[in-house]
């Protein structure tokens, strides 16, 4: 019994890495701009179909090379950080303002347009990333229990981004910028600042982080285009139990989402994801800040 | 003719609502020119339009000659206008050396930097890591200042300094002025504090309801054409009546 | 010093009115004058149109009047509709009683629902809601008497003859969307109305005006709740067989921003004309699946950048048209 218990949170933890990654982006977009990215879960999905695509071409162009897959990344992220740059400085900024009516109709849209496009480009059928076994290669614990080697390299890429975006705020002029112009834009825009440039920034940064998600998704099961509003609702759920602000905050709301659905889905496969939401629902009803919400002075 | 900032019958809206009836100002390189009047006179209108937070007509706003009117505000402090806000608005999320850093987005060289500021104002350099909003009024006022002169502008707008600050620590405040001015700092500033306003500046405007009802040399203006000019009063001058 | 007059109609409204009053009264005879092989999917398209207009209205009274954006207002269509179905199969009742009663119960529900659903604001409600939707859904989906995840079917109607039903039905669904445009239109005029436009346009200083916000809030939420539910009950009478992925459905909502946002938010002839649109554009494009909803979708996002008024609220600003005015002129 114990042993299954330990066993359900250490799945749990591990998926919660997952959540993170999802959710990180969401964070980073809301704090830094106050916009909600209802399209998130779709643009996951738009990493994890270019990721399937690109391989697939490559492995036609060059069968022989395995290797090549890992040279696709670094230009993947670049490309993702332009298409989040391009996107916030064509589309967003036109529709940031006040009211938040504009910015969801218009992320809803391409969330729509999205599912559809990836639905017409690779249809329903859910597909997947080759990792050459990586998937369910396992590694040893003390204690004897076995442990993915995805799972942990997801959970230490969650720590890592976490750590490093809670850095690149802290510490540098970039997230210095971002801090402001989440404090006060008026003022920020009189020392000088361009909004607009820091916003796209913030949107490539984000979508560089949506695109590993993506990635890592497509690795670990399988994906198909309606997935995004799935991954959104994850997403959200972890920034609102972690509480606003914090991305540390968000790291530790999607280790709790994720503990939380593989206590569902111990009960009933059926209620795993309805067990996460009613939890969440819970939680906001009697803390509705979140658990680490950033105390802004 | 030496004017860096001048405004020509600067007109200025809130949506259908005028607040500005057509300002002329005008302060020269070096000066120190002080903006008194009541709540409610248009003197923050004004610092919003001169700092680009407003949108008005080009021509109205000439800045070294040239029509900045409507330009965006993170244009105008490239530009060198720097604006010490009125109620200090220091960043939140930000320590007091960060805030302080924030001067640097408007990319200019000059002689103002951390080291200068906190020469200045040493007990910043004492609290440079903790959370601006944890220091008391007058030292974010500081803070405010300090901000404003890292972006090494050429003139200093100074909103409502002694707003909410102790008699003493205003004192203190003012007492930086000098040496602000020193290295030939244009400053034009808007106060409550209508003695400490004459006592500073070299040139005074006060506004009535969105108009000039006075301007003239600080020293040579009598308490009573100011208390007339500030209340809108009818004066034996034939100064604006409301 | 002239004299005020506050005005709130004026010609063309009037005549607008009068116009669709005779339009309502002509749609009521459809079903003895249109011809015998297509009356049946008439009326059926006719009750479906319906059911997406009220639901678009009662979206537009909360998001464009009550300023609250929710994308899970599809929670209380199939509460809606399951409800209508439970009572009818299970408790006996007559299906067009229950229609009623099913959208009072999702507006009851709604009540439970907004303690949670107030905790968040701006785009974090409108994803709140969608969690609370999908719980909906879920739920249902696990329950195993209305068919669990495969659905079911209103089964209440044997004994009753085709022809009665349809007519029935269209007549319900009739009745149904001039009560909700009435029901709105009304609302907005008054006191209560006024409030919400007052609370949309700035909280704090309607708050401190005396206006009760969150009362009002919580009231223009459970109407909201009562109209969804009512499409849905509406919805699932006509076509008999249920599902919760259909029924909780997220296109629900994406349809209603669709045709609110394109006939312009905020105002009662928006959604109307919005629905109007959407209806053109099912018939001839919704063949073509996914480019189809790809287009709407472009389309919305395009609206919203260039035409924020939406395309009915360009017209009132070029050419004065008003057909519902709830605005007052001063003149």
């Amino acid at each position: 019994m114990m042993d299954m218990l330990l066993q359900t949170l250490m799945q749990g933890v591990l998926l919660g890495g997952l959540y993170c990654l999802f959710a990180l982006g969401l964070s980073l977009m809301y704090g830094v701009m106050r916009l909600t990215n209802t399209a998130q879960g779709d643009f996951i999905l738009l990493g994890s179909f270019s990721a399937v695509a690109g391989i697939a071409a490559l492995k036609w162009l060059t069968p022989d090379a395995t290797w090549m897959p890992l040279l696709l990344s670094p230009l993947l992220l670049l490309i993702a950080f332009g298409a989040g740059f391009m996107l916030q400085r064509q589309v967003l900024n036109r529709v940031l303002g006040k009211d938040p009516l504009p910015s969801l109709v218009v992320t809803f849209g391409l969330s729509i347009v999205i599912q559809n496009l990836l639905l017409e480009l690779f249809s329903a059928d859910p597909r997947s990333i080759e990792t050459g076994g990586l998937n369910i290669a396992s590694v040893q614990l003390p204690g004897g229990w076995a442990v993915g080697v995805l799972p942990l390299l997801i959970l230490a890429l969650a720590l890592a981004a976490t750590y490093g975006l809670q850095w690149m705020f802290d510490h540098s002029a970039l997230g210095r910028s971002f801090r402001a112009v989440s404090d006060d834009l008026e003022i920020a825009q009189l020392m000088g600042l361009n909004a607009k440039r820091v916003y796209a920034y913030a949107t490539g940064i984000a979508f560089m982080l949506i695109t590993v998600a993506g990635v890592l998704q497509a690795m670990r099961t399988t994906v198909s285009p309606s997935d995004g509003p799935m991954l959104l609702l994850f997403a959200f759920e972890s920034v609102i139990i972690g509480g606003m602000g914090s991305f540390k905050g968000t790291l530790i709301g999607a280790l709790l989402l994720g503990v939380t659905q593989q206590i569902g889905f111990l009960f009933d496969p059926g209620w795993g994801i309805w067990f996460g939401h009613i939890v969440f629902l819970l939680l906001l009803l009697v803390r509705p800040q979140g658990l680490f919400p950033k105390t802004v002075g | 003719m030496n004017a860096l900032l001048q405004t020509r019958g600067l007109t200025a809206f809130y949506g259908d609502a005028q607040a500005l009836f057509g300002i002329d100002f005008q302060v020269d390189q070096g000066e120190m020119v002080a903006i008194i009047g009541a709540n409610g006179a248009g003197k923050s209108t004004f610092m919003k339009a001169v700092t680009g937070l407003l949108a008005v007509q080009p021509a109205q706003i000439l800045w070294q000659g040239q029509p900045i009117g409507g330009m965006s505000a993170s244009e105008i402090a490239k530009r060198g206008i720097a604006l010490v806000p009125e109620g200090r608005r220091l960043f939140s999320s930000l320590n007091v050396e960060e805030n302080l850093l924030m001067g640097e987005c408007a990319e200019r060289k000059g002689v103002w930097n951390l080291l200068r500021v906190y020469e200045l104002f040493p007990i910043l350099k004492q609290k440079r890591l903790q959370a601006s909003t944890s220091l008391s009024g007058g030292q974010q006022q500081m803070v405010a200042i300090g901000r404003a002169l890292m972006s090494n502008p050429a003139l200093l707008l100074c909103d409502e300094l002694s707003l909410g600050l102790a008699p003493i620590v205003i004192k203190e405040i003012y007492s930086a002025m000098p040496r602000i001015c020193a290295e030939g700092m244009t400053v034009v500033m808007v106060e409550q504090d209508v003695s400490k306003a004459r006592e500073v500046s070299s040139r005074l405007y006060c506004f009535q309801e969105g108009s000039v009802s006075l301007q003239g040399v600080s020293s040579t203006l009598t308490a009573e054409q100011i208390s007339q000019a500030y209340f809108g009063l009818p004066n034996k001058h034939g100064a604006a009546l409301p | 010093m002239s004299t005020f007059t506050v005005t709130r109609s004026n010609r063309s409204s009037r005549t607008a009115m009068w116009v669709a009053v005779l339009l309502v009264l002509t749609a009521a005879t459809i079903p003895y004058w249109a011809p015998e092989d297509n009356r049946s999917a008439w009326m059926r398209e006719f009750v479906e149109i319906a059911c997406y207009l009220v639901f678009a209205l009662m979206w537009n009274l909360l998001a464009g009047y009550g300023g609250m954006v929710s994308i899970g207002q599809q929670a209380y269509f199939g509460f809606g509709g399951y409800t209508m179905l439970m009572l009818s199969n299970f408790a006996g009742i007559n299906p067009f009683v229950a229609v009623p009663v099913a959208a009072l119960c999702a507006g009851l529900i709604a009540v439970p629902v907004s303690f949670i659903a107030f905790r968040l604001q701006g785009g974090y409600f409108a994803i709140g809601t969608w969690v609370i939707a999908e719980v909906f859904r879920l739920s249902f989906a696990n329950m195993s008497m209305v068919g669990g995840g495969s659905g079911t079917s209103l089964t209440a109607f044997t004994g009753i003859s085709k022809a009665v039903r349809e007519q029935t039905t269209f007549w319900m669904a009739l009745a149904g969307m001039v009560a909700s445009v009435v029901l709105v239109y009304v609302f907005l005029r008054s006191k209560r109305g006024l409030a919400l436009m007052a609370i949309r346009d700035n909280e704090v200083a309607a708050e401190s005006q005396g206006i009760a916000v969150q009362r009002t809030k919580l009231a223009v939420y459970v109407v909201a709740g009562l109209g969804a539910g009512l499409a849905g009950a509406m919805y699932y009478l006509s076509n008999l067989r249920i599902t919760p992925d259909a029924a909780f459905s997220v296109n629900w909502t994406a349809f209603a921003i669709f045709m609110v946002v394109i006939g312009g938010i905020g105002r009662i002839e928006g959604p109307i004309v919005g629905a109007l649109i959407f209806w053109v554009f099912n018939k001839f494009f919704s063949d073509y699946g996914s480019w189809y909803l790809m287009g709407l979708g472009l389309l919305a996002i395009l609206v919203t950048i260039y035409f924020k008024q939406g395309l009915w609220g360009y017209a009132q600003q070029r050419w004065g048209w008003a057909l519902f005015p709830t605005q007052r002129r001063l003149d």
